[in-house]
């Protein structure tokens, strides 16, 4: 015991033990980029989903023009007749970064492409994370709980999810910025250290420029140093640490043009403000008790502070209610009345993610981690310091989010992983005490070497009141191999997870053929690069918002609308026109010089996220603008059914959207036989007839239908007639050369 | 925090009995419903207690509250339109005011205990990196 005292005071074991954290660290580095590159290694080097496009042309346009022309841009290829001033409404982090490594790359001569620096920030920033989540529960607990946690947050799947190699959206490095904040929030609060708390303030204000969900930690903080208060653990070192943090991290965040001066004015940074006002006051009071040392002066004062604060909280109200402070603003207000976005928003409920997680979520993506997460939060209280009271309130709240939005998944993820590791350190810390044999588990090394100095060993018994010690070697090698197990597991699940579920971009969607080999279907590039190379350089595209990035980013056209669904009005624009018979769109169409009308149509193959399937969304955020010209109602048939075959409404056939997206379809298959592989259906036997359009460009496997819009007719007649009058001479001709009726639909 | 009623102690060391047989009444903070004694008694233990160092300092929070309320008024009085500017001034007068109450809790010797890791040295240079910041942010934001 004493030989093994003296070993782990020993100089040149700590060296080893530094080295070995050293290595560990690394080698969670490198787990944590390499389990993100299935898909790179897999398809290629290409950015995914639909945000990051135009994250990645933000990038570089900043490559190309510098960053004051990149500050001051506005966007004339998107919002088509509006424009998108695009420096003041988007959040510049995350393209700065990748901009500032593509700089310092060319400076150390190595001249890489800015793709692939967009391609591989996500992975290089999870190692990052992988650090930060180390240094924040090295506060919490000690180094090995660190380093457990670090391996954890390197591999979860829950974070894997939105960071993916490709995936170059705001999360890649917000989640770093987010735990690299918590954790100088910590230390600052530990320390009563301003210089912690600037660093704090200058890694939040970064986060401000990468992320709105910046307003997480916003929130969190105070929240932080609220309950802090009211357990009656006010210190100078929360005093120093808050207002320092909030001095400069209020008027930090406010620099970034996007936010602007909402700090000040909205409701969901009121929080920080009320609680630096009640420092100042907590402050001021303590000041004053300990100048007069009365009992009854005290609750005098204290009184003073209750009376303050419901005041300021009133203050607050009455502004919020007379509208100097603007309340919650829908995408956060919906957190709270879940049922909200629904009934008043749809445009926020049209999106996936934005739905509630289902239990099976939280265990596909973070295995053990969710069953060791309460109990991590169990050994917080029992050891109820100031940095833990933040880890329970993080645990909490972030439960609550990710409960009510599949997104918010991501937030939780870092905490569950902290709070994991705790708890799994501490059964590590008991059960391999000294004279354990070989330690199978992960970080065990290093965790076998330091439970020695800790006195934490008692805490956890403290409630049990026994001695700890576990005096049969059996069960101690029984329950760390229980653990090791589940660790090994662990790693097996995450990849598992990270290679089937979340490595694939949706850009390209690869299919397995019958004998095994991948197939892959590229008919997005395909069609976006016949927009790119086919139409002339100033031609408008219209198409659901979706799609608007990837257009932007890939077909390089102006689009109508996109993504950054800020202009609700014009969506609904855009669907009221997808939504309506030809003779209503088209002067829609004609007014917003639209060329080029795509569609997304899956019928052939089976793709499910087409447009027809999102065709409700489109009639419902038109119908919120024109209720009397937009009926969701008329899109179903009477007995409440959503079909597209012999039984669809009128209003339906009509819309150009089905027509769009079901015009020619029935000339692949044998008369009357055309099937729609996503609603299996059978679909009438005679097409959809198109006046105002022109089929431009159907992909190999009909998922991207492009058409044209027609001119105004010549003779000024309308599109329907003359489109009669010419099939009518067709008609007469053919019957003449004796042809078949079925010939005749594919003519026209 | 025990240390800042021992330095209080030895120079008003009726209250410092006060506070520890709180059954007897006080002599000279006896009845709180004399709010004049009450802040007579306050400002005679701040002034005799309190370093001229603190003192200093305290004379520039002074100043600061001075300012902030000035320029408060001001906007009140003329209007917001520069709104960025009103901010950027109010937002540094209450920025450097909070710095400078943190620097005085740091260098406060009641509150060693507190801040263990901080000297009165590290919190000096604390205080000018934070205020560089806070200058920094401010003439950005002034525009």
């Amino acid at each position: 015991m004493s030989s093994m005292e003296a070993l782990l005071k020993d100089e040149s074991t700590r060296n080893i033990r530094r080295l070995l954290k050293v290595v560990i660290l690394i080698t969670i580095a490198g787990a944590a980029v390499s389990s993100r590159l299935f898909s790179v290694i897999r398809f290629e080097s290409i950015i995914h989903e639909f945000d990051p496009w135009f994250n990645f042309r933000a990038s570089k346009y900043l490559i190309k023009n510098g960053f004051y022309n990149f500050w001051d841009w506005f966007d004339d290829r998107t919002w088509h007749p509006l424009g998108r001033v695009t420096g003041g409404t988007l959040y510049p982090g995350l393209m700065v970064t990748s901009g500032a490594i593509y700089h310092i790359l060319r400076m150390l001569s190595m001249p890489v492409d800015i793709r692939n620096i967009c391609v591989l920030l996500a992975p290089a920033f999870s190692g990052l994370t992988a650090l930060a989540t180390y240094l924040f529960t090295k506060e919490m607990k000690d180094e090995s709980a660190g380093l457990l946690a670090a391996a954890f947050i390197g591999i979860a799947p829950g974070y894997i999810s939105r960071s993916v190699a490709g995936s170059y959206d705001n999360e890649a490095i917000a989640i770093f910025l987010l735990m690299f904040t918590f954790y100088l929030w910590i230390k600052a609060l530990k320390d009563g250290s301003a210089f912690w708390g600037a660093l704090c303030a200058l890694f939040y204000f970064y986060m401000v420029a990468a992320w709105g969900g910046y307003v997480f930690i916003t929130n969190m903080i105070p929240l932080h140093a609220f309950v802090l208060v009211l357990m009656g653990r006010y210190s100078p070192r929360l005093y120093v640490a808050y207002t320092s943090w909030f001095a400069l991290g209020t008027l930090g965040s406010m620099q970034i043009p996007f936010v602007g001066f909402l700090p000040i004015r909205s409701s969901e940074h009121m929080a920080a403000l009320g609680v630096f006002g009640l420092l100042q006051l907590v402050g001021f009071v303590e000041f004053v008790r300990y100048q007069v040392p009365s009992r009854q002066f005290k609750t005098l004062l204290k009184a003073l502070i209750f009376i303050v604060f419901a005041l300021s909280s009133a203050v607050l109200v009455l502004l919020t209610v007379s509208g100097v402070i603007a309340p919650w603003s829908g995408r956060f207000y919906s957190l709270w009345d879940t049922g909200y976005a629904k009934i008043h928003i749809p445009i926020i409920a049209s999106v996936s993610e934005h739905q509630p997680t289902a239990w099976p979520a939280f265990f596909f993506d973070l295995e053990m981690l969710i069953w060791l997460f309460p109990a991590g939060i169990y050994m917080c209280f029992s050891t109820l310091q100031d940095q833990h009271v933040f880890v329970i309130i993080y645990g909490i709240m972030a439960s609550y989010f990710a409960g009510v939005m599949v997104r918010l998944m991501l937030t939780l993820t870092p905490v569950v992983c902290v709070s994991a590791a705790i708890a799994l350190s501490n059964i590590l810390d008991i059960y391999l005490s000294v004279k354990t044999p070989a330690a199978p588990a992960v970080g065990a090394p290093s965790v076998d070497e330091r439970k020695e100095k800790k006195p934490r060993v008692n805490i956890l018994s403290a409630g049990k009141d026994s001695i700890v010690g576990i005096y049969s070697k059996a069960s101690r090698i029984a329950v760390v191999a229980a653990f090791s197990i589940y660790l090994f597991v662990f790693v097996l699940h995450c990849t598992w997870v990270t290679s089937n579920a979340y490595s694939s971009p949706s850009v390209v969607l690869a299919s397995r053929l019958p004998d095994g080999s991948q197939h892959i279907i590229d008919d997005y590039r395909e069609a976006y690069y016949w927009l790119r190379k086919n139409t002339p350089d100033d031609a408008k595209i219209m198409s659901w918002w979706d799609y608007g990035y990837q257009i932007g980013g890939m077909a390089d056209r102006t689009t109508l609308v996109d993504n950054n669904t800020w202009n609700n009005t014009h969506i609904a624009t855009v669907g009221k026109a997808m939504s309506s018979r030809e003779e209503v769109a088209y002067p829609i169409l004609r007014q917003h010089d639209v060329d080029y009308v795509l569609v997304i149509f899956g019928g052939l193959l089976g793709y499910s996220g087409d447009d027809i399937n999102k065709f409700l969304w489109m009639i419902r955020i038109a119908e919120g603008v024109w209720p009397d010209e937009v009926k969701e109602r008329d899109f179903f048939t009477p007995r409440g059914e959503y079909r597209v075959d012999d039984g669809a409404t009128d209003t339906m056939k009509n819309s150009i959207m089905y027509k769009m997206s079901y015009y020619n379809y029935q000339s692949l298959f044998p008369a009357g036989q055309a099937q729609d592989r996503v609603r299996n259906a059978k679909l009438p036997a005679v097409g959809p007839t198109l006046s105002i359009l022109d089929e431009a460009f159907t992909s190999e496997n009909w998922i991207v239908r492009i058409y044209k819009v027609k001119d105004l007719d010549n003779l000024g007649r309308d599109h329907a007639s003359a489109a009669a009058f010419d099939a009518g001479k067709k008609k007469s001709k053919r019957t003449k050369a004796g042809r078949g009726a079925q010939r005749k639909l594919r003519v026209v | 925090m025990p240390p800042k009623k021992n330095l209080s102690s030895t120079q008003t060391a009726p209250a410092a009995a006060a506070s520890t047989t709180s059954a007897t009444p006080t002599p000279h903070n006896a009845s709180p419903s004399d709010p004049l004694s009450i802040l007579g008694g306050i400002l005679n233990t701040y002034s005799q207690s309190t370093p001229q160092r603190t003192k200093l300092i305290d004379a520039f929070l002074g100043f600061l509250v001075v300012t902030g309320v000035l320029q408060f008024a001001y906007c009140v009085v003329a209007g917001n339109y520069p709104f960025n500017a009103f901010l950027a001034g109010f937002c540094a007068t209450v920025g450097q005011f909070v710095l400078t109450a943190s620097l005085r809790m740091q260098s406060d010797p009641a509150n060693k205990s507190e801040f263990a890791s901080v000297s009165p040295e590290r919190a000096f240079a604390d205080f000018v990196f934070c205020s560089v910041i806070l200058h920094l942010f401010c003439t950005n934001f002034i525009n």
